[in-house]
Order: structure tokens, then sequence, then C-alpha cells
């Protein structure tokens, strides 16, 4: 099956939820669509499901309409951010569900439900939870319940939202790893949602970044991490720091800024912004240095360094604390940055967020 | 259903409100002294009366016409009650429409009405020459007079406890269930059925229990829609009272501990029904 989704929008009253989104899916691809809470994504997911439908745009699988098809007739499976298992029904009769509620022409006899059933229970290794009621299940179990109901029809595509949400660190993480082999070995074509971007980048064959209701990028994990195409994007991915320079020749250009590692870009000269990982900078103590270190502050392994520069710039840098024997509050330094990704400066500011270089709102943590 | 006893600690420090042992009790006394004290003497008396007499009070044609009307006339408003109440409970929660908030607030009429006003009221409309009367009687339809009557009495006096007993768990009932069975295929009935249904069953029952043991015992609004004739359209509870006013006291306890043990049975049957149906909460139910 193939997806494709194009110019959708949907609004709730005045506010624009999703403004254009145009993604198409092929089969057997294991795709996240990732991006802050409010950005869209379950809108998104559902509209596909058939639980809400848009206000303009198109939705085809396999050249169907589905906008023209009503939920029950489109054959997915849908994870529930808290699962939404039936509480009165054991594991087994939720699992059994989907495949109970076919037209009675198309539907199998009890003893190949059970069957099925019994396959999938093994299948997502939950096999001795058969007879119990999900209260009486843990978080990481109900998740894997959800996940059996939703692949017991067989479905054409697996939408999850926010499949490990509410699961803690460890029992997401494997999970995570696991929720990859189901989909391989089910060969299904799947679709999660996360607001984690590691979540997203270690799951997921493709990532679509959303941000405010738009697509910001689609590509492959290490395409995004290495080449956020937007400062919303490089925001999100946690290069929080921002500097103001001046391009010239490819160069990032500011006072105090040694660009050495910095590799050239083909881009035209003027004003810009370099965007950066506090890690990813490395100050260097030098008496005619612009910048001055204002606070030090030990996390332990890490020092977290704030910086005072030029024009009331503000950032903030974390260091390997040994490394950071010679950065006493005071001392005068250049930034030496290891990598970063440079957009040229606009002169109206990018979507939602702040305006880039604006001082002071370079220490801003990504917003989640 | 079942209050949570507080938790029997030790430690006084622990109590969240303060005065344990008067507000206990209290309560206590309350309950003892307005409920089970009566309910107590009833029974006593009754036992004062002896199996045979007992038997032979019950047994009496007169008697048995009234508690057969009873029941036959409240399992008929309820039957009544469980479907339109439902439905009212349906139509207030899932729907928006105009003057939604006036409709939900006459549900609380018939609570609010003095019995016999609701009686006189239903008697002159259900009267040859009242509105309803005098569009039904030419059909050949009679309320008046009839177990119609009494049993129409009896549901417009009960229905709120099916309404409000279902409103809420409706109101609380998460969507994401209804979405996740129509993302399995299901259609709306099969939704409701199999999802919906299972979730506000046990509301739905108390609600058509108390519904029920309601209209057993109700007098004010069916005296008068009821005309009383003796063997036809008497009910069980103005016979107790006929009985005391003819100073037959054992007469009236017998008639009304069997009312009593009746609704008994009925709380207990509902008890362990609502148990079997919230079965799924796991050990804490
Ligand atoms: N039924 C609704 N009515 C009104 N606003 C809604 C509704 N559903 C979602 N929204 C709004 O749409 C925006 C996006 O929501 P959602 O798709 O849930 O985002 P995400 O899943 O990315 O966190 C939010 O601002 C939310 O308040
Ligand atoms: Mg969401």
């Amino acid at each position: 099956m193939t997806m494709s989704i194009a110019h959708l929008t949907r609004r709730f009253g005045a506010t624009e939820v999703l403004r254009g989104i145009d993604l198409a899916v092929d089969k057997g691809e294991l795709v996240a669509l990732l991006g802050p809470s409010g950005s869209g994504k379950t809108t998104l997911l559902k509209i596909i499901a058939g639980l809400d439908w848009p206000d303009a745009g198109a939705l085809t699988v396999d050249g169907e309409d589905w906008l023209a098809k009503r939920a029950q007739d489109r054959r997915i499976g849908f994870v529930f951010q808290h699962y939404a298992l039936f509480p009165h029904m054991k594991v087994r009769d939720n699992i059994a569900f989907g495949l109970t509620v076919l037209p009675k022409a198309e539907r199998p006899a009890p003893k190949q439900i059970a069957a099925r059933v019994g396959e999938l229970l093994h299948f997502l290794q939950i096999a001795p939870l058969g007879d119990r009621y999900p209260a009486e299940l843990s978080g990481g179990q109900r998740q894997r319940v959800a996940l059996g109901r939703a692949l017991a029809v067989d479905p054409r595509i697996l939408l999850l939202d926010e499949p490990f949400g509410a699961l803690d660190a460890q029992v997401r993480r494997d999970l995570r790893r696991w929720l990859r082999g189901v989909h391989d070995a089910a060969g299904t074509t799947t679709i999660f949602v996360t607001h984690d971007q590691e979540e997203a980048f270690e799951l997921a064959d493709r990532v679509v970044v959303m941000g405010a209701g738009r697509i910001e990028q689609i590509g492959r994990p290490d395409e995004i991490y290495d080449h956020p195409a937007t400062p919303f994007v490089a925001r999100f991915l946690g290069l929080t720091v921002e500097l103001p320079v001046t391009l010239r020749a490819g160069r990032a250009e500011a006072p105090g800024l040694d660009p050495s590692a910095l590799p050239r870009r083909a881009m035209a000269d003027g004003p810009a912004t370099l965007f950066l990982r506090p890690t990813e900078i490395t100050p260097v103590p030098d008496t005619t240095g612009p910048w001055r270190v204002a606070e030090a502050v030990s996390t332990g392994a890490l020092l977290r360094l704030g910086l005072e520069g030029p024009a009331d710039c503000r950032i903030e840098v974390e260091v390997p604390r040994r490394a950071g024997r010679g950065l006493t509050e005071g001392q005068t330094v250049r930034l030496r940055p290891e990598a970063g990704q440079i957009f040229p400066r606009q002169s109206n500011s990018d979507g939602a967020s702040a305006p880039a270089a604006k001082p002071l709102s370079s220490v801003k943590e990504s917003s989640l | 259903m079942t209050a949570s006893p507080p938790p029997a600690s030790p430690l006084r420090a622990k109590r969240v409100l303060p005065g344990f042992g008067l507000t206990m009790g209290v309560t206590l006394t309350y309950v003892g002294v307005i409920v089970l004290l009566p309910v107590v003497a009833l029974v006593l008396k009754g036992a004062e009366i002896g199996p045979a007499r007992f038997f032979a009070i019950l047994s009496a044609p007169r008697t048995l016409a009234a508690l057969q009307l009873t029941l036959l006339a409240a399992f008929m408003a309820t039957v009544f009650n469980a479907a339109y109440g439902l439905l009212m409970a349906w139509v207030l929660v899932r729907y928006d429409f105009p003057g939604k908030r006036i409709l939900d607030a006459l549900m609380d009429i018939p609570f609010a009405l003095p019995t016999a006003v609701a009686g006189l009221a239903l008697s002159a409309l259900f009267a040859g020459n009242g509105w309803y009367g005098a569009l039904l009687e030419p059909m050949g339809f009679k309320v008046v007079f009839t177990i119609w009557g009494v049993a129409v009495a009896m549901s417009f006096t009960s229905i709120p406890f099916v309404v409000r007993a279902v409103q809420p768990v409706l109101e609380d009932l998460d969507p994401q269930y209804e979405q996740a069975a129509i993302t399995l295929g299901a259609h709306p009935f099969t939704v409701f059925r199999r999802v919906i249904f299972p979730a506000i069953l046990p509301a739905y029952m108390v609600g058509i229990t108390l519904s029920f043991a309601r209209s057993l015992g109700e007098f004010g609004a069916v005296v008068f829609i009821a005309g009383n004739l003796p063997m036809k359209t008497e009910i069980a509870s103005l016979l107790a009272v006929i009985r005391l006013e003819e100073y037959d006291y054992n007469g009236a306890a017998a008639i009304a501990m069997t009312l009593l043990v009746i609704a008994l049975l009925l709380l207990a049957v509902s008890n362990l029904a609502q148990a079997r149906a919230l079965r799924y909460k796991g050990k804490t139910a």
C-alpha cells in the first residue's frame, strides 16, 4: 500500500491546526511524525484513521480516495496514546475484537479467531496474559495488547500515537526495539507519532518533522540530524545557541568567532544566524576575546558556562569539566564551534518562534 | 458503590478529618435511629404475628390482588423507565441542542414535585375530559382507575433515577474507547452494544433497581389516579394504610414487611449483579 496526502488543512474554529500537509508513505515504511506538542501530529493521524476530517486536501491509499471512506472500512490499526483497551474485556477478547465485529460473511469461525489471538499473544510475548483484564496489566503489557488488537485485523497501515509516551525510560527503550522487530516481522506500513527525537531517530526509516501545522522537513534520521532544513528544526534538534554572524565567501564571521572547524557554505553573503549545540562550542581563553564568562556551574561531568559577548548577546555552552579548568568567572574567551548550521537572517521571523538573532533569546530551551 | 472505609491506621496523627469518633458516632446513631430501628421494629412486629397468621393475611385475595397489582405496575413502570431513561441520558449527554439545559433541569421535577401534586396533575390529564384522556379514551384506552394509571404515576415519580444514574457515567466515558472500536471496524450499533453499554451497565442497573424500589413504595401520586378499587386498582401500601385505620396492626405489618423483603431482595440481587459486572476492575472491586 502507498499512501499519499496532498494539501491537507484542518482548522478548529479560528486555529489552523494543519496548514497544508503533503506527504507520501511507501509500502513497508516505518515513518515517524516528530514535533513539539500542539504541532498537529495527532490531528493528522486521526485524519488518516478516519476519526477526523480535513477542511481541504486529499488522502489516497493505493489510488483509492480515503476521504470518501468511513473509518470502519479503511482497515487500519490505531494504537492510542493511552491504549484505550476495553476495560471490561479480557486481553484475549480485546485482541479478538476487530475480528468479531467483521460482517458475518467475512468473519472467521470462533476457532480460527481463537487461533489467531493465540498466535498474536505468542508473537507479542504476552502469552500468559490472555485471561487478564487490562486493569491487571502493567503499562508495557497494555502497550503490547493494544498493538496486538490493532494487528489482529491485518491492517493496511498501522498508526501509533505516542506509543511510548506513558512508559518509563527503561521500558520505553526495550519496547522501541521490540516495535521495530514487530514492524519488520509483520510487514506492515507504520506511522508513529512522537515528540521525542531520540525515539524517532532510532526507530524510523524516515522522519517527518512537524511544527505548527506544517511539515518542516522530511528525511532519513541522519540526514535530518546533520542538516536541519529550517531554523525550527535546528532549534527542535537541540541547536539552541544562536549567534548573529555575517556570511562572507561562505564563511561565518563574527567578533571573537573562530570558524575554522566549520565547512564553507554555498550561500550568499549577508547577515545570517549560526545555530549550535551547547556542547559543540569550545570557549578558548583569550585575553583579547570579546566574550566573557559570566557564570560557571558544574553539573558533575559538565561545566555549564554562561557567556556574555558583543551587543549584549548571552549564550550558554557546555564543556567537559576537565577541559574547562581555565574557564573561571570573569575570564575572556574566543569561541570555536565544532559544528553548526547557518541560516540567512530573515527580516521577518521564521514562523512562530522568536526572531533568530535577538540577543538573549539564544539560551532558550527547545520547546517540548 | 461501596464507600471505602478510612484506612485502619493506629496512628491518630494520620487521620485527615479530625473527630473521627464524633463523626462516626453521629452517623451511626442516625442510621440506627432513623433507618435501622424502624426496619427492626417492623420485622419484630411481623415476627409476633406467627407464620400461620402471616400466611393467612398474605394469601387473602385482597392482599394478593394488591401485591400483584403493585408488582406488575412497578414492573411496567420500570420497563418504561429503563428504556426512556437510557434514551434521555443519551440525548442529554451526546447531543447539543437549544434548550438542552432546560430539559436537563426538567428531569429533576419528578423528585422536586410533591407526589400529591404529581398525582393530581396526572389524573387531571388522563381523566376522560383531560388533554390526554380525551385523546385516548375514544380509542378505547382508559388510563385512570386502571393498572395503566398506576404504572404512569409510578413511572413519573421514578424516572430521574435511571437518567441521573446513567448520565454521569456516560459523560465520563472516554471517547477513545469508541474511537478504538470504530477503527477496528465496528459499526455504531456494535460500538454501543459491545463498548458503551457494558461501561454504563453497572450504573444503569442501579438506576433501574432504585426506580423499581421507588415504584413499589410510591403512594402519593398513585392514589389520585388509581381509583383505589379493592381487588382491582388498590396498591399494597394503600392497603396497609387501610388495615392500619381498621386497627388491624398485624395486617398492616405483614403487608409492609412483604414490600420490605421484596425491596431488600432486589437491592441484594442488584448489588451482586453489579459486582459481577465490575469484576474487571481487578482485585479492588
Ligand atoms: N477537537 C479539537 N477542538 C479544538 N482544538 C483542537 C482539537 N483537537 C486538537 N486541537 C488543537 O489542535 C492543536 C494540535 O493538536 P494535536 O493534533 O493534538 O497536536 P499534537 O498531537 O502534535 O500534540 C492543538 O493546539 C489543540 O489544542
Ligand atoms: Mg498528540
